[in-house]
């Protein structure tokens, strides 16, 4: 840069932005506080900061009360459950747009994308009516098939847009050194393709996991993901704020930590690579 | 490069996303609108037939309709301005040189990974609660009457929450196109006497136009089915304050058990997510080359 940094300019933007960030974050961090709390500590007047009694009494009661871990179980099956499916109905495809791509290519594209304009309450009643006629509501296969499919559209764009980037010579030099289209597939194309792969497959378990229109609509007790475990604590009873804390906590944590690990991927994969 | 071939093969690795999008999307289309021209009531299932356009008619003539018709626009567009306005500014504090950039980052970024339920279930209890929430100890504490958000400004309030969920994706967003703005432009410009606001409304602003234009494309389609937010917070009251068309859908037909009506509110709500996406992509289509 021309102009040069003074350190007090730097100053004050780093005040700036971390009280902006701590204001941001302050929900979060609050309810983490709060789940070490006693349900009296937690309503206390005036709230305490740090000095209370720690206590992990909340996390084994939310477990007891209401099998944390069925819902914690029932959330991996689905998101993985749908983002690996996904994956395997979406590569081929992303594969061959980008490679072989048609006159139709960008149109298909765009259509997919329009699917997702699609608002999902305009189709809840016959799925919803389709789900109990075949017994499916409630249970996880279900679900997983809805999740992959309100999904594809982004698994793959994403992809799309991660394979464009791979050099089509690279292909055409394998083809004329004499390989098959299927060890072009292994040697080739997959190595350059498993970041992409990866990022999506970070993304998309993180949209499957916080999903929660279809899965609070079709889902009761047994297939219940953690979305829907949290809502059934949104009628309350006596004391429940470090409860209520400790269940959020244990529902956000996985996903906030894997989240923190692809904020990269998040913006080329949320844009449909519009932004990089 | 491709052969006859190859050509026929792509069509094979398409055909399963296609096929299945296409279904997804045809089957319960057409059963929406099948059932929103019958009389179908869960609770007396033997009585159909159909009934022509009563549905349609009592659905849009119901006063709820129009309620939740704006509050579903105020609430589209409210988050839309305030995402979009803050993310701009905070992207462009964020570009800026400073300590600890990348904690600041992590930090701004974690409400857009809360899963809806939990974030509003938290600033319903911990936060809004006239009670006992940490807003209703603050107004106590400088001797003000406590605010009961969610009864008297519930529209507002779910704006706020849902804000808070969006802005980081907004920031992030337009801190990655901000980051990509070549410095040696900005540099001739400020050399050429142009100051910080003609520097940020002639170059950089210019420059997010497509980012801002991609923010508000994903955010709209998110957030014209915003539900799980109004479930869990005011489910949709009191009265009709807070339904948005979604939630009026899903209380016609899942809470008072008629399919039909519920079903003409569907095809009401896909019209007019439609009219909202032919606008937007024809938007997208300019400034997105695929």
């Amino acid at each position: 840069m021309a102009r040069a940094i003074t350190p007090r300019r730097k100053l004050i933007v780093t005040a700036a932005a971390w009280s902006i960030a701590i204001l941001i974050f302050f929900p979060i961090f609050w309810t983490i506080l709060t789940s070490f709390k006693t349900e009296a500590e937690a309503i206390a007047d005036p709230p305490s900061l740090f000095a209370f009694d720690w206590t992990l009494e909340n996390y084994s009661v939310v477990q007891e009360r209401s099998n944390y871990f069925l819902h914690f179980w029932n959330s991996v099956v689905l998101s993985v459950g749908s983002t690996l499916l996904g994956l395997a109905i979406a590569i081929p495809a992303a594969w061959s747009m980008a490679f072989v791509p048609g006159r139709r290519t960008k149109d298909v594209l765009m259509w997919m994308l329009s699917t997702k304009m699609l608002p999902s309450v305009g189709v809840l009643v016959p799925i919803y009516l389709i789900f109990r006629d075949l017994g499916l509501l409630d249970t996880r296969i279900g679900l997983v098939i809805v999740l992959t499919l309100i999904n594809l559209p982004i698994i793959v764009w994403m992809l799309y847009t991660y394979f464009k980037e791979i050099p089509g010579e690279i292909l055409e030099a394998a083809r004329m050194d004499g390989a098959t289209l299927r060890s072009e597939i292994i040697y080739v194309l997959t190595p350059m393709a498993v970041p992409g792969i990866a990022s999506t497959l970070l993304l998309n378990i993180i949209l499957a996991w916080n999903e929660a229109f279809w899965t609070l609509n079709l889902t009761a007790a047994k297939a219940a993901p953690l979305t829907a475990f949290i809502a059934s604590y949104s009628s309350p009873e006596g004391l429940f704020y470090a409860k209520l804390s400790a269940a959020s906590t244990m529902a956000i944590a996985p996903i906030l930590i894997m989240g923190w690990f692809s904020q990269k991927q998040l913006v080329r994969g949320l844009t449909f690579g519009a932004v990089k | 490069m491709s052969t006859q071939q190859s050509r026929a093969s792509a069509r094979y690795m398409i055909a399963p996303a296609t096929v299945l999008l296409l279904a997804w999307m045809l089957v319960p289309l057409c059963m929406t609108l099948y059932y929103s021209f019958r009389r179908y009531r869960l609770l007396t299932p033997e009585r159909t037939g159909w009934v022509g356009f009563r549905n349609y008619e009592s659905f849009l003539t119901n006063p709820a309709f129009i309620d939740a018709f704006f509050n579903t626009l105020i609430l589209v567009v409210g988050v839309l301005v305030i995402t979009v306005v803050l993310g701009v500014l905070l992207a462009l504090l964020l570009d800026q040189p400073m300590f600890g950039q990348g904690i600041v980052r992590v930090l701004v970024i974690a409400p857009f990974f809360v899963m809806p339920t939990v974030s509003a279930l938290v600033w319903k209890n911990m936060f809004m609660n006239p009670v006992n929430g940490l807003f209703a100890y603050g107004a106590k504490a400088v001797g003000l009457q406590p605010y009961d958000f969610l009864s008297q400004a519930p529209l507002a309030s779910i704006i706020g929450i849902v804000s808070w969920q969006w802005l980081p994706f907004a920031t992030l967003i337009l801190l990655t196109a901000i980051q990509s703005l070549d410095s040696e432009q900005l540099e001739a410009a400020e050399m050429d006497g142009a100051g910080p606001l003609s520097r940020f409304f002639f170059i950089k602003l210019p420059h997010l136009s497509r980012a801002i234009t991609v923010v508000i494309l994903i955010q709209t389609i998110f957030l014209l089915s915003i539900f799980a937010e109004i479930l869990v917070t005011t489910n949709g009251g009191p009265g009709t304050a807070s339904t948005n068309l979604t939630y009026l859908v899903y209380a016609q037909s899942l809470l008072q058990y008629d399919v039909g009506r519920g079903s003409a509110g569907g095809v009401v709500a896909i019209i007019l997510a439609n009219i909202v996406a032919i606008f937007l992509m024809r938007m997208i289509g300019k400034n997105l080359d695929a």
